[in-house]
C-alpha cells in the first residue's frame, strides 16, 4: 500500500506530500478542476496512480464526490482552487452535510502571507464552510499536510459521516518538507460513541414488548452504518411494520411484506398513518425531519419513542425520546436482537390486529396515478417502466422535485445504495453529477439519473465530462416544461398563478441535440406506447452516456401529500380528497 | 428561560471562537456573555458561556457544542457548585465633595480605585453579576462616564478539575486495515 511505499522522512514538496497522503488514505479517484492557488498540487497529481476526473464545474466535482461516496460507502474526494473554485463547492458541501455523506474537499488557498488582504481569488472558504462541514482545516505549513489529510478522512468517515474541507495555502504546497504520515491523531474532542449502553438496549427491548402497535421508523443512518442485514433480521424477529424515509429507501427491501413504504409529505397512506397511529416508534438513524413529521405537535401523538442514533445531538432535538440509544446502528441492532429475543420469549405482544389495520390501509390506498386523457405520457408511468425494465441492480439518482418524489414512489428499491438523492438540502442539479460519481464508484452497474427539465439545466455540463471519461450514465429527463413541484404548489396554494415556473423546455433547449453536442446519445419520447422501446434502446447503449427526453404531461401532481406545516392526519390522496377514515378501524 | 453557565474546554487553535460563535448564531441560541482565555495547559483554552435558554434547549446546546471537533469538554456550572465572577471597570465623576461618599460605596463592595484625575476616578470591581449590578446602581448617582464589563468566568468549587480529559492521541488507521471503513453492503 501507499503507506509503505513512501517512507516517512522522505523529502518532497507539500503538494507531493498531499498526493501521498491521499494515496495513503486509500483514495482512488478525485473529481476536480485546477486553478492558480491549487496548481502546485496538480503537478505531482499528474504522476499519481490516483485517477483525477476533470469536471466542468466545481459543483459537479462536489456532487460527483457525494454520488461516489453514497454508492461505495467510502469518502468521495473533490478538488478546487481558491476563491470561486472553492465557493462553487459550497452547495455540494452543504448538501453532503445535510445527508451525512463522507466527502473530503481539498481547496487551494492564496499564499499564507496574502491571506486577509483580499488577494486575487481569495475567499475565506474555511469561514464560509464552517456551518456545513463536519470540520474543516486551513493548512499554512507544509509539514502539517499529512496529519490534516489523515484527520480529514477519519472525521469524514467515522461517527456520523459528513463533509470535511482542507484548505491549503499555495506556499504550503510549494514548500519543501519531509513526508511524515502520522501514527496518531490529536483529536481530543472527537470520540464518537460506537457501543450503546447495555441499559439502553435493555430499556428498548422492554419497551418493545409492551407495544401492540410498533413501527420501525428507519432513516438513512442504517445504510450508513452498513446495518441493513441486521435491520432485516430485527424487523422479522419482531414482525413489525417498517417505514423507510427518503434517505433510507433500499435499506429494507421495498417489496418485503413488512414494508409500508415511505413516510412524510409524499409518503404512502399506510406509512404515514402507521406513524400517526403507532404506540411505539423504533427510530433507527432517522432525525424527525419536518418533511416526515408534518406539524410536529400532532405527530405520532400516542407513540413512545425509542431513538437510536450515532449522533447524540439528534436525540430529543425535535421529538422527546423515551429511550435514547446512542451508538453505531450496526452495534445497536446487533445488541438489540438477542435482548429482544429474550424479552419476546417472556412476553410476545399480539401484533395481528395492528397488521390487519395496516394491510387494509395498504390495500385500500395503493399508490396510483391518473392517465391523461389527451394521450400524453404520464411521468409516473415513465418512472415505473424504468424501474421495471432496467436491471434489478440498477442505481437511480434523482434531482429534486416532482420527478424525485415519483422516483421514490414508483420504483421499488430492494438493495441498499441503489437510490441516491438530495434529501435534506433539496439541491436541484444534484442528479447528473451525482450519477457521474455513482457510475465511477460502480462502473459495472447501470446508473440512471432521473432528472427534471429544470434540474437538468443546472448541471448538465457534466455530461461532457462523462462522455470524455468513459462514464456512460443514462439520464431520463422527465420533461414537463416546468419547475414542476413549484408549479404544483402554485396550483394548490396560489390559485394556479404560475409565476415563473414555465420553463418552455419542450421548445428550448432541444435536449437530444444538447446531449449529442456533449458527446452523448440523445433520444426523445412523447407517446406512452414508445416508452418501453425507448428505455430498451437506452439500455442497449453502454459505450456512451444516453439522454432521453421524456416529454410528459404537464399537470401531473405528486400524491399523496401532506401540505407543509399541516398535520399528518390531514394527508390527502388526491386534490381535496382525504382517505375515508370512517370506514377504517383505527 | 433561565440562565445557564457552561465551562467549555477547547483546543487552543485558530478559528475555534468563530466556530463556537457561529454555532450559537446559526442555531439561534442567545449568548448572554462569553469569556475566553488560556488555561494551565497551553494547548487548551477555556470558554465560559452564559446562555439564556430552557432546560430542553440547554441539552441541545451542549450536544451541538460537543459536535465541534475542537471542543474537548463541556460542563454546566451552577452558582452553588462554582465560583462565578465578572470584572467591572467603571469611570465616574468624582470631586473632592463627593469623594467620601464614593469611598463608602467602594468599601461596601470591596471595589478599588485604579485610576484618578481631578474630575474622575476609575473603579475596578470583581464579583458575581448581582453584586456588580448593585455596585453600579450605587455609583449611578455620582455620574457614570463610561464602563466596561467582562463576561462571566466560573470555576468549580473543590479540588476536581474539568481538564481531566487530556489531549491523548488516537492511532491512525492505515489503508491496509481499512483506513476508510468499507460500508459496502
Amino acid at each position: 500500500m501507499a503507506t509503505s511505499s513512501t517512507k516517512n522522512g522522505t523529502a518532497m514538496s507539500g503538494a507531493s506530500a498531499l498526493v501521498k497522503s491521499l494515496e495513503a488514505s486509500g483514495v482512488e479517484v478525485a473529481f476536480g478542476i485546477p486553478g492558480g492557488a491549487v496548481l502546485p498540487l496538480y503537478d505531482p497529481l499528474f504522476d499519481s496512480k490516483l485517477r483525477h476526473i476533470l469536471v466542468r464545474h466545481e459543483q459537479g466535482a462536489g456532487h460527483a464526490a457525494t454520488g461516489y461516496a453514497q454508492v461505495t460507502g467510502r469518502a468521495g474526494v473533490c478538488i478546487a482552487t481558491s476563491g470561486p473554485g472553492a465557493t462553487n463547492l459550497v452547495t455540494p458541501l452543504a448538501d453532503a452535510a445535510m445527508d451525512s455523506v463522507p466527502v473530503v474537499a481539498i481547496t487551494g488557498q492564496v499564499p499564507s502571507a496574502a491571506i486577509g488582504t483580499d488577494a486575487f481569488q481569495e475567499a475565506d472558504i474555511r469561514g464560509i464552510t464552517m456551518p456545513f462541514t463536519k470540520h474543516n482545516f486551513l493548512v499554512t505549513n507544509a509539514a502539517d499536510i499529512p496529519l490534516a489529510i489523515a484527520e480529514a478522512f477519519h472525521i469524514a468517515t467515522s461517527g456520523r459521516p459528513g463533509p470535511v474541507l482542507v484548505d491549503v495555502a499555495k506556499d504550503a504546497l510549494q514548500a519543501q518538507t519531509t513526508y511524515n504520515w502520522p501514527s496518531s491523531f490529536s483529536l481530543a474532542g472527537y470520540n464518537p460513541v460506537i457501543t450503546p449502553t447495555d441499559q439502553a438496549i435493555q430499556d428498548a427491548a422492554a419497551l418493545i414488548t409492551q407495544s401492540s402497535k410498533p413501527v420501525f421508523y428507519v432513516g438513512g443512518g442504517v445504510m450508513k452504518a452498513n446495518a441493513t442485514r441486521e435491520l432485516l433480521q430485527l424487523a422479522e424477529l419482531l414482525g413489525a411494520p417498517v417505514v423507510t424515509t427518503l434517505m433510507a429507501l433500499g435499506s429494507f427491501p421495498g417489496s418485503h411484506p413488512l414494508h409500508l413504504g415511505m413516510p412524510g409529505m409524499h409518503g404512502s397512506v399506510a406509512a404515514v398513518t402507521a406513524l400517526q397511529k403507532a404506540d411505539l416508534l423504533i427510530t433507527l438513524g432517522a432525525r424527525f425531519d419536518d418533511r416526515v413529521t408534518g406539524k410536529l405537535s400532532t405527530f405520532a401523538q400516542n407513540a413512545k419513542i425509542i431513538h437510536a442514533d450515532i449522533d447524540p445531538a439528534e436525540i430529543s432535538k425535535n421529538r422527546f425520546a423515551d429511550v435514547p440509544v446512542v451508538g453505531d446502528l450496526k452495534a445497536t441492532i446487533k445488541a438489540l436482537i438477542p435482548a429482544l429475543t429474550k424479552a419476546l420469549a417472556k412476553n410476545r405482544p399480539d401484533l395481528t390486529p395492528w397488521h390487519r389495520q395496516m394491510n387494509s390501509l395498504r390495500e385500500k390506498y395503493p399508490l396510483g396515478f391518473d392517465v391523461p386523457s389527451d394521450g400524453s405520457v404520464s411521468p409516473q408511468y415513465v418512472i415505473q417502466r424504468l424501474g421495471k425494465i432496467s436491471d434489478p441492480d440498477s442505481i437511480y439518482v434523482a434531482g429534486v422535485g416532482q420527478h424525485q418524489m415519483w422516483a421514490s414512489q414508483y420504483i421499488s428499491y430492494e438493495k441498499p445504495r441503489t437510490w441516491l438523492n438530495s434529501g435534506g438540502l433539496g439541491t436541484m442539479g444534484y442528479a447528473v453529477p451525482a450519477a457521474m460519481g455513482a457510475k465511477v464508484g460502480a462502473p459495472d452497474t447501470t446508473v440512471w439519473a432521473i432528472d427534471g427539465d429544470g434540474c437538468f439545466q443546472m448541471t448538465n455540463q457534466e455530461l461532457t465530462t462523462c462522455a470524455l471519461n468513459n462514464i456512460p450514465i443514462k439520464v431520463a429527463i422527465i420533461n414537463n416544461e416546468s419547475l414542476g413541484m413549484v408549479r404544483q404548489w402554485q396550483t394548490l396554494f396560489y390559485e394556479g398563478r404560475y409565476s415563473n415556473t414555465n420553463l418552455e423546455s419542450k421548445r428550448v433547449p432541444n435536449f437530444p441535440m444538447l446531449a449529442e453536442a456533449m458527446g452523448c446519445v440523445g433520444l426523445s419520447c412523447d407517446r406512452p406506447e414508445d416508452v418501453d422501446k425507448t428505455i430498451e434502446k437506452a439500455m442497449s447503449i453502454n459505450d456512451q452516456p444516453v439522454v432521453v427526453d421524456f416529454r410528459v404531461h404537464r399537470d401531473a401532481m405528486v400524491w399523496p401529500m401532506v401540505a407543509a406545516g399541516a398535520s399528518n392526519d390531514d394527508i390527502q390522496i388526491a386534490r381535496e380528497t382525504a382517505p375515508d377514515w370512517d370506514s377504517q378501524e383505527l | 428561560m433561565s440562565k445557564h453557565t457552561l465551562a467549555v474546554l477547547v483546543e487552543n487553535s485558530p478559528g475555534v471562537l468563530a466556530r463556537v460563535a457561529g454555532l450559537f448564531s446559526r442555531r439561534a441560541y442567545n449568548i448572554d456573555s462569553l469569556a475566553v482565555g488560556p488555561t494551565e495547559n497551553p494547548e487548551i483554552s477555556r470558554m465560559t458561556i452564559v446562555i439564556d435558554v430552557q432546560k430542553h434547549a440547554l441539552e441541545q446546546v451542549i450536544r451541538q457544542l460537543d459536535k465541534l471537533i475542537n471542543v474537548i469538554h463541556i460542563a454546566e456550572l451552577t452558582p452553588d457548585d462554582s465560583i462565578q465572577a465578572e470584572l467591572l471597570l467603571v469611570k465616574i465623576t468624582a470631586t473632592e465633595k463627593n469623594r467620601f461618599d464614593v469611598d463608602a460605596v467602594l468599601d461596601t463592595y470591596a471595589a478599588k480605585i485604579v485610576d484618578q484625575d481631578g474630575t474622575s476616578i476609575t473603579i475596578e470591581a470583581t464579583g458575581e453579576p448581582g453584586k456588580l449590578a448593585d455596585l453600579l446602581k450605587a455609583l449611578e448617582k455620582f455620574g457614570v462616564i463610561e464602563l466596561v464589563q467582562s463576561g462571566l468566568v466560573a470555576l468549580e468549587r473543590g479540588s476536581s478539575a474539568l481538564s481531566d480529559r487530556t489531549l491523548s492521541p488516537q492511532s491512525v488507521p492505515t489503508a491496509d486495515d481499512g483506513g476508510q471503513a468499507d460500508y459496502q453492503n
